[in-house]
């Protein structure tokens, strides 16, 4: 290509490659050092761990309607966001629904389909997204086979402590995927 | 694969374009000095890197521009390297630039055609010292912000323009979130991309035929191009200068005891002087320079000379035709690397002899490592500044040096180390209301000193006799008696160094609090203990050096359930609004040694 490789001998080809090889190498050793640091730093989300979800007292057991009927709870917890501690506020919302005498299902309020809030609607008596129109049971179970959602409702755990006190596991679920997985 | 890329050349011409550039002749030839330029440009290219990766991670704003730091450097792994590449090698730029200005200089590579080899380096030297302010105040510590304080002030002593061009700069008139975002934005756009185009112009210059100047004397050899000798020698420069970054950065590291480099102190804070302030190494020689213009004339220093010096390198073109010209040049260079590097020295010099000096750098790392501790713990909403300004350890011994050390000591010192001129004439208050300095209270060869009542109106007081006479002549059984008193007393501090010593002897304690009252020991002939007493004429042992004793005490040394009318100067801090509640509550915790996590003075 250049001027010198026409007119060298039989070697300087290959030693002109050789050394287009080591500059090649070398230059990029010198950059890959600082850019892999930074990619490092980058790539920290991905090492994060996922939230194992903390337990909450969202209410009391009183406040649930005996025939079932689900009731939307803001769920509070202390959050850090990177480098900011926040004290304890709202971080979500759950539907809880008496099952028992003392017994309630916890459902995640985020539609599993693409992470809109659902509403329980009376008249169905069930949920419904009010972005794709997924329709969901009392219980959250997918009720139509046309609902765009891949799933139920996610439910949370859920204990009673000291009799009345209505505590919740809040994790939040990767959306638009068949499994349960913690996001 | 070459249809592709025909298809391109086609209609971008840019592989043509690339060919060129790697196969243009160089003229003079393939050199080791042509690869000073290279070696600058990686330099420049790691910052550009590092750069955008710390950008990622950073939040321009007062609350969030030291957190983010913070987080970054200290809580995502690799940041410290991040941070400590794009510092060393910014610094390194400035170095290199200053130094490729002598050598320019030096070779006479100015003359015509070649000013603009002159001219260009001495546009970037300029914008390079910019990105180094802009990016000094950016992590927002005390030592950003006081050191990007004084090159904003110089701006603002330049006749005409100067206040208005502080205050756009500024954003205002105090330094806040809008100087950080115009920093930044200076910081990562403007500058860099002047910059890179000047450099990259620079380089361009470099392949010019007429710009080969004295490199025409070799042209015997065949002209070769950049790929691949030049790049290959380009690139061991370049690997050879990251290896030397690599190594500063941990040798850096290392020499700091605590590992941390590049250093974080604490949040930047206004109101609390930095005695400490100094520019980067580089900087330091005009830093000195400055000293030796007496007030009203800095902007000859800061301003006038600088101005005239960068005219005087810019006409060297011209200069240098004349007889002579081209040795005053590298006379006047010459002069001013040396008086730069003797200015440096001597303001290194001044700082080692001064005792202040490196006493406030002790100080100011010993603060930003208190405050990095706190930071680890979370950092609330309202930023870091926050959990400084509400640190016992931090504020506790300025508020005493403050308010305290007028009368009182604290281990000797006035709570910052310091012996104020003035001998104590009150109580040494370390340890107060431990069962140790209780102990020396009521030891009779001690009462009287300096360390308990001897500089106050009590040092001939009730309390004083009582422990001379009474006390000196208790028998064996009296002393055990007094040891559970002091017990009793000291466990109503409930003190924290104490926990485990109030835990063990609860049973002695409760023995104490019961002989309290016997009149064997007559402490309640004048204090009062657990039971209201009108006739109370001495401080209250009721909580006797607890949290909530200490601040009413603070608050008013005057009230009947302490000394009362017989106060004697102790000002009433809390009645006459001398110190605030929050105040007083820092005072209290620290005299008490009650602060989160361990720290130690």
């Amino acid at each position: 290509m250049s001027s010198q490789t026409e007119t060298g001998d039989g070697g300087a080809p290959r030693r002109e490659f050789l050394r287009g090889a080591a500059a090649a190498v070398l230059g990029g050793v010198a950059l890959a050092v600082p850019l892999g640091t930074g990619v490092q730093v980058w790539l920290q989300p991905l090492r994060a761990p996922r939230g194992a979800g903390a337990w909450s007292r969202v209410t009391r057991l009183t406040a649930l309607p005996a025939d079932g009927v689900p009731r939307r709870f803001l769920v509070s917890a202390e959050q850090v966001n990177a480098w900011t501690r926040l004290p304890r506020r709202p971080v979500g919302a759950v539907y809880l629904r008496r099952t028992g005498e003392s017994q309630v299902q916890a459902l995640h309020a985020t539609c599993p389909h693409a992470g809109c809030p659902v509403e329980y609607t009376p008249a169905r008596s069930g949920f419904l997204c009010p972005c794709h129109n997924s329709t969901f049971a009392v219980d959250g179970s997918v009720n139509d086979p046309a609902s765009p959602s891949p799933r139920g409702l996610d439910t949370l755990e859920v204990e009673i402590r000291g009799g009345d006190e209505v505590w919740v596991r809040f994790q939040n679920f990767r959306a638009g995927v068949r499994e349960k997985i913690p996001a | 694969m070459k249809g592709v890329s025909e298809w391109l050349e086609a209609r971008t011409g840019w592989l043509g374009a690339a060919r060129r550039l790697l196969w243009e002749p160089l003229p003079g030839g393939v050199s080791w000095r042509r690869s000073w330029l290279a070696g600058l440009g990686f330099l420049f290219l790691v910052q550009a890197v590092t750069g955008f990766f710390l950008l990622s991670g950073y939040g321009a704003s007062t609350q969030t521009a030291w957190e983010s730091v913070f987080h970054l450097q200290f809580q995502t792994p690799g940041g410290g390297w991040l941070r400590g590449l794009h510092v060393v090698a910014a610094q390194a730029f400035v170095v290199g630039l200053a130094l490729h200005l002598l050598q320019v200089v030096l070779a006479g590579a100015y003359r015509a055609p070649r000013e603009l080899n002159l001219w260009l380096v001495l546009v970037l030297l300029p914008l390079a010292l910019a990105q180094s302010v802009t990016g000094w105040l950016l992590p927002f510590d005390q030592k950003g912000y006081w050191a990007a304080r004084v090159p904003l002030n110089i701006v603002g002593v330049v006749p005409g323009v100067g206040p208005a061009l502080q205050a756009l700069l500024v954003g205002g008139a105090e330094v806040g979130h809008a100087t950080l975002t115009r920093f930044l934005a200076l910081h990562v756009t403007v500058l860099p991309l002047a910059i890179g185009g000047l450099w990259w112009w620079l380089w361009r210059l470099d392949r010019r035929a007429d710009h080969a100047g004295a490199a025409v004397a070799t042209a015997g050899r065949p002209a070769a191009g950049w790929w691949p000798d030049q790049a290959l020698r380009d690139a061991v420069v370049c690997l050879a200068v990251l290896v030397a970054l690599l190594g500063i950065v941990q040798g850096l590291r290392l020499r700091e005891e605590d590992g941390v480099f590049p250093e974080l102190l604490a949040p930047a804070d206004p109101a609390e002087p930095f005695a400490a302030a100094r520019p980067e190494w580089f900087m330091l020689f005009l830093f000195q320079f400055l000293k030796y213009f007496p007030a009203g004339t800095e902007v000859w220093g800061a301003v006038v000379i600088p101005t005239v010096v960068f005219l005087v390198v810019a006409a060297m073109p011209w200069i240098g035709r004349w007889r002579l010209g081209a040795r005053f040049n590298a006379a006047f260079m010459l002069g001013l690397a040396l008086g730069a590097v003797t200015l440096g020295v001597l303001a290194w010099r001044e700082d080692r002899a001064n005792a202040q000096y490196p006493a406030a750098v002790r100080a100011a790392r010993e603060a930003g490592a208190r405050a990095r501790a706190l930071a680890a713990g979370g950092i609330p909403p309202a930023g870091a500044l926050e959990l400084v300004r509400t640190d016992p350890w931090l504020q506790g011994p300025k508020l005493f040096a403050r308010h305290c050390a007028g009368c009182h000591r604290y281990d000797g010192h006035d709570g910052m180390g310091g012996i104020p001129a003035d001998p104590p004439s009150a109580a040494d208050l370390k340890g107060f209301a431990s069962r140790e300095w209780l102990a020396g209270l009521l030891d009779p060869a001690r009462v009287a000193t300096a360390h308990y009542f001897g500089g106050t109106r009590f040092a001939q007081g009730r309390m004083v006799r009582f422990v001379q006479r009474d006390v000196a002549g208790f028998n064996e059984a009296q002393r055990a008696a007094l040891a559970k008193v002091i017990a009793a007393v000291s466990a109503e501090a409930a003190l924290p160094a104490q926990a485990e010593a109030d835990a063990r002897d609860a049973e002695l304690i409760a023995e104490g609090r019961d002989l309290i009252r016997t009149r064997e020991m007559k402490c309640t002939g004048c204090h009062q203990f657990r039971q209201p007493d009108e006739d109370a004429i001495a401080p209250d042992l009721t909580g006797y050096g607890s949290r909530a004793w200490l601040m009413d005490f603070l608050r008013d040394p005057a009230h009947a359930r302490f000394y009362g009318r017989r106060n004697d100067r102790m000002p009433r801090f809390g009645v006459e609004e001398l110190l605030s509640e929050s105040e007083l509550g820092l005072l209290a915790d620290w005299l008490r040694g009650e602060w989160p996590g361990t720290g130690d003075r």
